[in-house]
Formats: structure tokens, sequence, C-alpha cells
């Protein structure tokens, strides 16, 4: 059993949801107790999507438990079939139904539905929303381009005429995706502007005849590894067809993401590329940017964006990560390489209370991660903003605010900077304490009052959790004592950089066993550390 | 003007209409959503479920756009370990608990929430509770209760949660005067209101349940006269009255009319004369039902229809007919308690279609044929339907809102005026 305040992905069959309700034509038939269409306000709500998601629940009670589920069962998929009539459909069981073991597989096969039926198992109590959502649309790609599969890798695709333009798929963009929709835009207009057609966008808006045509193309843009990954390896197999590496968030990848589309399309990028110019390079360059040096920041998320996130921090905005993580352990390969470029201990875990003591620890100036650690900054009284999924309601905004392409480094610049205090505020409250207004605890004036009681509570975390975080690395928890007069000093510091200066002071003297902290000490440890 | 508005001898409303039973996929929520407001109602009081994935992402997803620095409530998520063996189960549960308790040291009250995994497996939580209560008591308090799916519809949560209170409720001195308890989370405006009205007839003490703080549970015994709040309140009902305690039967305090009734069903209860009720209740009520004629304006011959979700349907279509004149077209309820719900069905209209249970997708046809006015149903099927063009109210919020007593009576009239008034505000 794991104690869970809050978990960074949900069940596998929300995964599924996402993929059917990107995809048109499909759809769902889920065994699930009452109460499982929470699910259908993921995508109602949280995406404001106008219609029902195409899934049809069992919803049984605990008094059918007694009866016939699989009956039960049969009944839904068959009146699904005929009310909606789709052209393919998915099934499979959630939590609480893969312990009564119905096998909606074995059930949908003796109906007998004149469409193709995925039968989909996926095990709740070991995986997760996104290990749901790439294994559906891999099995759903496997069938639908299944049969044609053979054919095509039987022999090799003809060479594209000279005069027709090359064709490429773009994978990955789902429902309920963080910022998927204006990514997709981005992506699209990258992609025609060197010259290049769009086969089969999957799963988002894709029919099952489109996912029969994904062999059609001459490679595949994957751009969320994520859901897409395995089903590009799978057409890589079966269709020969390369794929992309590079994931373009920030300027510098997408620029290296226009290098290898044109690559991989036999094409010369030089002219995308000097047409190409992202405002936020000059942004990040011209000097109101230049307090922005150096900045620790904790970057935590999916892999795809936590490494994304790491290198436009510290490559293009200057920043330093001071700790990078993800909850997806699929990809932990990935970010371990990162972190090594950063000289940071990586951080695997979908374990909120983990993260938590690691910011708390880390206490660093920034945190870029999910609505979790919006929670873990209110806390910790830490600015934050939000780079990937689990998101809420307002990360699904009616404004065009991709993550990827030049105008997704563009949004980055202004919400990452935004929640920091500005370069003449951060100045003055380094001079002058004590201002009735512009205390040092106070939240940035620019984001107005309503922040200040969150930012001004617990400056640094309070006595429990650090020593909670301490006690379950298994660390003694051994700290020299303050003098009134270092103690005092040390509140002089500014609230953003307070935590960290605590915590070296502490180490230092710790270090040379020193049982008290003076004035000295306090001084001593910042040349020491001098940052 | 007398103090109760006469139910018509002549019609006996809808005591006898047949009730359309349907089975089929339900869109409904969990008892576990129950949490979300009981949390903030009990602030000394922590919520640990134990289930899935799922349920964990429920509660988040429901609660999580707020932004907590300490959330109340959290999830033990059963893993394939805890699948193999149930005796592991248990110390795992004991050290989920622990480790919870000292990150939250203040907490005073545990609920274990049972969800659809856990009494599947056949878990035994109530067993766990009484073995961590002997550990952590006195300090903390260990209780129990199944917020599970396949056995709860949304506000039973409440109800399971109650129920798993009373038990553990004080009992008074026998020499102790009759006492008024008030059963079902209010609001703390509409506590206070209530509490206000009751002392000007002079009739106490009253208490509530559930209490603001879990260390001040009210008593209850053979003396005990309880008003139910809430119209879902089955099981809790059941247990007061194991304890010794007698219902007050009174529809449910919405509306003036609801409320006139509610109220009058204690003060006669406790002999409290009409003069002093008049007086304690008469310009509440005259200020209640002038700000509710603004309101008829918008509402009276527009046509209704509720989805089931929390039980309210019944007593809200009451009120929106009667004292608003809007039209039924369906009540949808998921539960209809027969007993509890008896006074409030001989006040709806005769002839009202009322359908206990749900088959979704049928529901929705009859909607779309219907094309009513109005359509209260949850959020799950409220944009969609906003996009076919008819006008929705969600339910939930029916739940999170203060509704009950006079003071409320227009706000929750405009609940349903809102959503109709911003269609005609929004040009296209």
């Amino acid at each position: 059993m794991q104690l869970t305040l809050w978990t960074y992905e949900g069940p596998p069959h929300v995964g599924a949801m996402r993929i059917a309700t990107a995809m048109q034509d499909v759809h769902y038939v889920l065994h699930a107790p009452q109460g499982d269409t929470y699910a259908d306000l993921l995508f109602t709500m949280i995406e404001r999507l106008p219609r029902r998601p195409p899934v049809t629940y069992t919803t049984f009670q605990a008094r059918d438990l007694g009866g016939d589920t699989a009956e039960l069962f049969k009944t839904a998929a068959r009146e699904a079939c005929e009310r909606f009539a789709p052209k393919a459909m998915m099934v499979g069981a959630s939590c609480t139904a893969e312990l009564i073991q119905d096998d909606p597989g074995g059930l949908c096969r003796a109906l007998d539905l004149p469409i193709p039926v995925v039968a989909l198992e996926l095990p709740s109590y070991q995986r997760k929303e996104n290990w749901g959502a790439s294994e559906t649309l891999y099995q759903l790609v496997r069938t639908l381009a299944g049969p044609a599969a053979a054919a095509a890798a039987s022999r090799t695709r003809p060479e594209r005429a000279p005069q027709q333009r090359p064709r490429c798929n773009i994978l990955g963009p789902a429902a309920l995706g963080f910022r998927h929709r204006d990514d997709l835009q981005e992506i699209r207009g990258l992609i025609a502007a060197l010259g290049i057609d769009v086969n089969v966008v999957a799963p988002l808006g894709a029919t099952p005849a489109d996912l029969a045509r994904l062999g059609e193309a001459d490679f595949n843009v994957v751009l969320y590894p994520e859901i897409a990954a395995l089903t590009a390896q799978w057409l890589t197999r079966n269709f020969g067809q390369p794929s992309t590496r590079t994931i373009p968030i920030g300027a510098a990848a997408t620029r290296d993401f226009i290098a290898e589309v044109a690559q991989l399309a036999g094409l010369d990028p030089e002219q995308a590329l000097t047409e190409a110019v992202s405002r936020s390079t000059w942004y990040a360059r011209s000097v109101d940017s230049t307090y922005l040096t150096g900045k620790r920041v904790f970057v935590f998320g999916d892999a795809t964006h936590a490494v994304a996130a790491a290198r436009v921090a510290t490559q293009e905005f200057g920043f330093a990560v001071v700790g990078l993580g993800t909850y997806s352990r699929e990809f932990a390969r990935e970010v371990r390489e990162a972190a090594k470029l950063y000289g940071v201990e990586p951080l695997i875990t979908d374990d909120y209370l983990e993260v938590e003591a690691k910011v708390a620890e880390l206490q660093p100036e920034l945190v870029l991660g999910t609505q979790m650690e919006r929670h873990i900054a209110k806390r910790l009284g830490l600015p934050c903003a939000v780079i990937s999924a689990p998101v809420h309601v307002q990360d699904f905004p009616a404004r065009h605010s991709p993550q990827m392409g030049f105008e997704g480094a563009n949004v980055l610049f202004d919400t990452w900077v935004h929640p920091l205090m500005m370069g003449l505020e951060e100045h003055l409250i380094g001079m002058f304490r004590g201002d009735f207004e512009f205390h040092e605890n106070a939240a940035p004036s620019h984001l107005g009052g309503s922040h200040a009681g969150a930012a001004s509570v617990a400056v640094e975390p309070p006595a429990g959790s650090t020593i909670d975080a301490a006690a379950e690395v298994g660390t003694p928890i051994v700290v020299a004592a303050w003098a009134a007069e270092a103690e005092q000093e040390l509140r002089k510091i500014p609230f953003f950089v307070r935590g960290k200066a605590r915590r070296n002071t502490e180490r230092y003297a710790l270090d040379r066993g020193m049982p008290l902290i003076t004035l000295e000490t306090l001084y001593d440890a910042k040349a020491h550390f001098s940052r | 003007m007398s103090p109760v508005i006469p139910i018509r001898a002549s019609s006996d409303g809808c005591t006898d209409t047949p009730v359309l039973r349907e089975r089929g996929q339900r869109e409904v929520f969990c008892g576990l959503t129950g949490i979300i407001w009981l949390h903030r109602k009990m602030q000394d009081a922590f919520f640990l479920v134990v289930g899935s994935r799922t349920c964990a992402h429920l509660i988040q997803s429901a609660a999580g756009v707020m932004i907590f620095a300490e959330p109340r409530f959290a999830t033990a998520i059963i893993d394939e370990r805890d699948l193999a063996g149930l005796a592991d189960a248990n110390e795992e549960l004991d050290r989920v608990v622990t480790q919870l308790l000292a990150r939250r040291p203040e907490i005073r009250l545990l609920f274990l929430v049972g969800s659809c995994p856990s009494e599947v497996i056949k878990l035994d939580l109530s067993r766990a509770a009484s073995r961590l209560s002997k550990i952590f008591s006195p300090s903390v308090r260990v209780l129990n209760y199944s917020g599970s799916g396949i056995e709860t519809t949304f506000t039973q949560g409440e109800d399971a949660c109650l129920a798993a209170l009373v038990p553990r409720l004080p009992s008074p001195a026998a020499d102790a005067p009759a006492s008024l308890l008030v059963v079902g989370a209010l609001a703390d405006v509409v506590e206070d209101q209530f509490t206000r009205l009751f002392a000007d007839m002079g009739l106490g003490p009253v208490r509530f349940l559930p209490p603001r703080r879990a260390t001040e549970l009210p008593a209850v015994g053979p003396q005990t006269r309880y008003l139910l709040a809430q119209p879902f309140l089955a099981d809790t009902a059941r247990a007061l009255e194991a304890r010794g305690a007698a219902r007050l039967e009174a529809p449910f305090p919405l509306g003036v009319e609801g409320t006139t009734q509610w109220l009058q069903a204690a003060a006669s209860a406790f002999g409290v004369d009409a003069a002093a009720f008049e007086r304690a209740t008469a310009s509440a009520r005259a200020r209640a039902a002038g700000a509710l004629a603004r309101h008829r304006v918008q509402l009276a011959g527009k046509r209704i229809f509720f989805f089931p979700d929390s039980q309210l349907e019944v007593p809200i279509a009451r009120f929106l007919a009667r004292e608003l004149g809007m039209t039924l077209v369906e009540v949808g309820s998921p539960y209809l308690h027969r007993q509890h719900l008896a006074q409030e069905l001989a006040l709806l209209p005769s002839g009202t279609v009322l359908s206990e249970g749900q088959h979704v997708e049928r529901q929705l046809d009859r909607c779309r044929t219907a094309r009513p006015d109005l359509v209260v149903c949850g959020l799950g099927l409220a944009n969609p339907l906003e996009a076919e063009g008819l006008t929705t109210k969600w339910s939930i919020e029916l739940v999170f809102t203060p509704i009950q007593g006079y003071d409320q009576a227009a706000d929750l009239a405009e609940l349903f005026t809102r959503p109709l008034l911003r269609r005609l505000k929004l040009v296209a």
C-alpha cells in the first residue's frame, strides 16, 4: 500500500479513454463499477469538450456482484454497438472489474460484433495512465493497420516521385494532453513550411480508417513519446518508417527538430532555419533578464517535458537546474541521462511525498512542475510554473498557448518568469527591509494581493516536514545551533534564497564540527559557497 | 397569516404515483465524493480512502483545482502485493496510518473510507479501525465507512460517514431534557441561522450532526428528537433510532414552505406555541417570499428535467413547482426513500413523472424528445447537452451551496434562473 496525497497519473483505463476520446468513430466499453463515470468530467469539464466521451460503462453495483456481471457487460457492449455504430470498438476493465475477472475480450468474441474489437489488457494495480494510453494506441494500430503491415514489411516502399512532396504522420497528440491542441498547430505549421505533407495525425482526430493508412507516410513525427513511442517503434519495424527523436520544446530544440525532420524528408532546412526567429531568445538576452542568471530551479513532470524544460531553463534562460525528476518510470533512462548533464541526482518517483521532501531539501527559487508541485510550492512558499500534466482546468486555456515550436518558446518565457519577483523589487528588498508593504516575506507585488498570504505563511518548511524528510532517507539529524545574532542576520537575506543560505551555513558548520553558528560562520559559509 | 401553508387534503400529490425504475449505465458519482465537503465541515478530521489509483484520481480531479498546503484527505493505494494476501494488507494499512498521523499530529478523527476494490477483496476496515483506534487512542479516534460506488451514490457517502459516527456519540444524562438534533452537513451560515431561529422560539438545546469539530460530538439518546436537514440520510436515521432517538417528520428545509414546515415540526414536538413560532419566523418568511417573487417571473411556466444525482431532486422539484411555478417534466433520483420523502411526495404536483435509478442513454433520449427549458444534470452531461442547445444547471452545485432555510430560498431559486438568464445575455 502506498500513502498517496496526490497521484501524478490516473489508472490505465483513463489512458485508454484519452485515446478513445481523441479519435473519431471508435467506442470504448468499460467494465466498471458505478461512480467510475467521474472520468467523463475530465473531458467535459477540464478539457471542456462539448460532447460526451465515446465511453459506455457497465456501472455495476453491489447487488450485481451476486448475479451475472458478465451478462451486464455483454448487454452494454451490444447496446453501445447498436446505438453508436462505431467503426471499431475497444473493450476493457477498470481496477474493480479487473478483480472480478469477467474477461471483456472473450465475452466480445462471443458476441461476434460486425466491427473490429480491440480487447485491452491494462493491469490497474501495476500500470498507470500514460502506459494505458500508449498500450491502447499500440493495440489499435496493430489491429487496424496490421493486415496491411505484413505486405508492407515484405517490400520496400517505392521511391517517392520527384514531384511528390514527402509525407509524415504526427503521433502522440491525445485528449487531455497538456497543450496538445496548440502544440499540434505549431508543429503542423513548421512541417508545412518545410514543404512536407501530413499523412495522418493520431490519435487526435483520427478514425480507424486513418490508422489503416499510417503505413503510407515516409516517416513519423513523435511529439509525445509517453503516448506514441511504442507505436512508432512498431511502425518502424513493420513499415520501415524512421521517426523523430527531438522534442521541439524551446527555441534551440525546435531548430534541432527542424533539422531532423528535414533530414528524414531529404530536404534542406536552411531556409526554414534562417526564417525562424524566436522572440524568447532576444527576451532572454535583453538586460532585463540578467537577474535570471543562476536562479535555482527544480524541474519535475513527465519525462518529455521535464528533460525539455531543464534544457530550456539552463541553455536558453540561464537558470541553474538543482533538481530534475519524473514520474514516468518508463522513461527513467532519458531523465537519468539528462540529470548527468546538470550534475544533479535524478529523482524517479511517483510518490508525491518524496518529491515534496526533495523540494524542501533543495530550497529552489523556482519550481517547474505539475499541478501537484503547485501544492508543494504553496506549502513551501516558492514560486511555481506548470510545465507538464497532470494539470487542471486553468491549463487548458482558450488562448493559443503551445509549449512546442517558436511560439511555444515565447509562452515558456512569459510563463516561467512571471512567478519570479521582478528585478527592481528584488534589488530594493535586498537593500531595505521592514517596509510595511514591500517586506521580504511578501509575495512579488506584480502578483497582486491574493498571493501574499500564501507566500508569507511558510518561507521555510515547517520544522516537522524537514525532520520527516530527513527521517525517511535515514540521515541523522544533527544541526548546529544558531546564535541569536546570526539568526537575525539570516533574516536579512531575501526570502527566496534564505532557505538555501540556512542550509549551506548549517552544512558548513556541520562539516567543520562547529556547535554554534555565529555571524562569522554565516559569512564564512557565504564566502565558501559564494554563489 | 397562518404559520403553515396547509397541504390541500383534496390532493395526495405523488404519494401513489408509480415510479419509473430503470437499470443501465448510471452517470453518477460514488460516495467517496462526499469527502470533498465533509473534510471542510469537520476541520480536525482526516479521510483516508483505502482503494485504487482510480479512487485517488477521482478525489483529486474533483478537489485538486484548489491548491492545498495540507490536504485533509488521501488514498492508501492498494497494489499487487496487497492483492496477494490479506494479512499483509492489514500490516500495510497500519504502516500507512502511522506515517500519516506522524505527518499530521493535529488530526483527531480519522476515517478509513472503503472503496470498490477494498469491498471486493473484502478487506475488513472495521476491524482495522478498531485496532488502530486502540493504538492511537486517546489522541486519535479511527472510524470506517464505505464510500464505494458499488454500495453508495454520491451523497450517500455522507450518510455512511455520519452513520459510522452515530455509535460513537456520547449518551446524555438520564435526566437530561429533550433535545433537538439537526442531521446532515449544512453550510456554517445556514447552521447559524437555524440556531438563531430555534433560539427565538425558545426551543433548545439544538445540536448539529456533523459537528464542526470532531471533538464536539453531540449527545444522542431516547430524549433526542432529530430533524433531517438532508434527504439522503437513511442509514444515519436508522442508526440514530437504534440509539433511541425519534425522527420528526417534515419536508426538507428548502424554500419558504419547506423551511416553515420543517421548523414547525420541531416547534410542535417541543411545544412551542403558535404565537412564539410566528414571532420567530414571520420576518424571515416575508423577506424570503419577497425575494422569491423576482425569480418567479423568470421561472414560472418553464419546464425542468432532473437527472438523478444527489436525492435532493424531489425536494427541490417540489420547491420549484410550488413556489416558483415551474413545470416538472421528469424528476429522476438515484434512490427514493419513501418514508423520508413521504411529505415531499404529497406536496409534489400530482402526475409528475418520477424515475428511480438510471439508464442514461434512454433518459437522454427522453430528455431530448421533451426539450425542457432547463435540465438539471451532472457535469459529465452538462456541457454536451449545452452544445446540443439545451440549457443546463449542473447538479453538484446544489450540494456545495448554502440552499437551506429562508434566507437561502432566493439563492436556491437563483441557481436555476442564472443559466436561463445567461443564455439570454450571451449574444449568439
